[in-house]
């Protein structure tokens, strides 16, 4: 194939999940945007937001690939009775490192503050924060990918191609929906 | 390699890449921080935000996934004149010309719809056009050093490059924004 033949079939192939995820990070950012004032009032906030839209796409992305490659290799049932422990030990396995993951950048996040000139950041609200919204959005997140890959399986779908653009888009848009909802919890039970 | 069903495993051999990766995302998170107020002031480039990182992470993450299955089909040299990997540069640079322009305009209306966009619509499009682009060409340069490196030491891409330059693009994204935030405005 010539370099025009190989670029064109490449775009083809790449640009509807480019632009669904592209739809999906507009809807972030405008969720992002009505929340702007809250990111006045807890220091570290921002610094925090990477890692935690990271940790969507990072861990849910492998628990994706890893429940795709367990239907291919017929170890996973295509269903979603919940009789299946190993798509529940996948899930689980997920979530605590998820949890871990968004724990562990609220800690740095707070060391960056201390190194930083600027007011430091509140490890306990930080770290609360980001816990949370790591549960909430994992537990959506996971049975999300779980369902995209066994329903997609079950109709003829290779479940690698479809988790990719669900994890991104739907990561991005939960994983900033849950990170406000988990701010205004935390500031009302602090009794900001 | 046998597919393993426990917990600890999984977590033995994936926490500390997402260790590293949590740390690598806490330095994007430094850049944004540093403009903060320039992003609270104007909300467009707040909303921008999200889309420019995410767009960022997927364009590195599809050009990995195609180089490493071109690895994997010993499809690609790393040549100057190799065609697999000319082509895929090109669609990944013509895909981000494609989408930011877009982007930077549904980042203004959607400032607008929600209380006020702080910007005029052409800078809106032009930053994310211009930041877009120039971090296409960074992902394409990230995503082939880091193929011919894991190519070299005998590693499969597929377990380390894609998760690396999902992450390294995700920071790339930001200070590439933060750069041509900083002079356009």
């Amino acid at each position: 194939m010539s370099t025009l033949a190989v670029a064109r079939a490449a775009y083809r192939e790449a640009l509807p999940a480019i632009a669904l995820s592209a739809v999906g990070g507009l809807l972030a950012g405008v969720v992002l945007s009505g929340a702007r004032g809250q990111f006045g009032r807890v220091d570290g906030l921002l610094i925090v937001l990477p890692a935690l839209l990271a940790t969507r796409g990072n861990v849910y992305g492998t628990l994706g690939a890893r429940v795709a490659t367990g239907l291919h290799q017929g170890l996973i049932e295509p269903t979603l009775g919940g009789e299946s422990d190993r798509l529940g030990v996948l899930i689980a396995t997920a979530l605590a490192s998820g949890l871990l993951a968004s724990a562990f950048a609220a800690v740095l996040a707070t060391l960056a503050t201390v190194a930083l000139p600027g007011p430091q950041a509140p490890l306990t609200t930080l770290a609360a924060i980001a816990v949370l919204s790591g549960l909430l959005s994992g537990l959506v997140l996971g049975v999300l990918v779980v369902a995209v890959a066994v329903v997609g399986y079950r109709n003829g779908r290779d479940p690698d191609t479809l988790v990719g653009p669900v994890v991104t888009t739907a990561g991005d848009v939960f994983g900033v929906a849950f990170l406000v909802v988990a701010v205004r919890v935390v500031l009302a039970a602090e009794g900001g | 390699m046998p597919t393993v069903w426990r917990p600890q495993p999984i977590l033995r051999a994936t926490l500390p890449l997402l260790a590293v990766l949590t740390a690598v995302e806490i330095g994007s998170g430094v850049v944004l921080e540093s403009f903060e107020e320039t992003l609270l002031a104007r909300p467009s480039l707040f909303v921008l935000v999200p889309v420019v990182i995410g767009t960022a992470g997927n364009l590195g993450s599809v050009l990995a996934a195609r180089l490493s299955s071109a690895f994997h089909l010993g499809r690609i040299s790393f040549a100057p004149d190799d065609e697999t990997l000319a082509g895929n540069a090109v669609a990944t640079v013509a895909l981000a010309v494609t989408a930011f322009p877009l982007i930077g305009a549904g980042a203004w209306v959607m400032a607008v719809l929600t209380g006020g966009a702080g910007l005029a619509p052409g800078t809106v499009v032009f930053v994310a056009t211009v930041s877009g682009t120039g971090l296409a060409v960074l992902t394409v340069a990230v995503t082939v050093v880091a193929t011919y490196v894991a190519y070299r030491l005998e590693l499969d891409p597929d377990d380390v490059v894609i998760p690396a330059v999902t992450n390294v693009c995700d920071v790339l994204g930001v200070v590439t924004l933060y750069v041509v935030v900083t002079l356009a405005l």
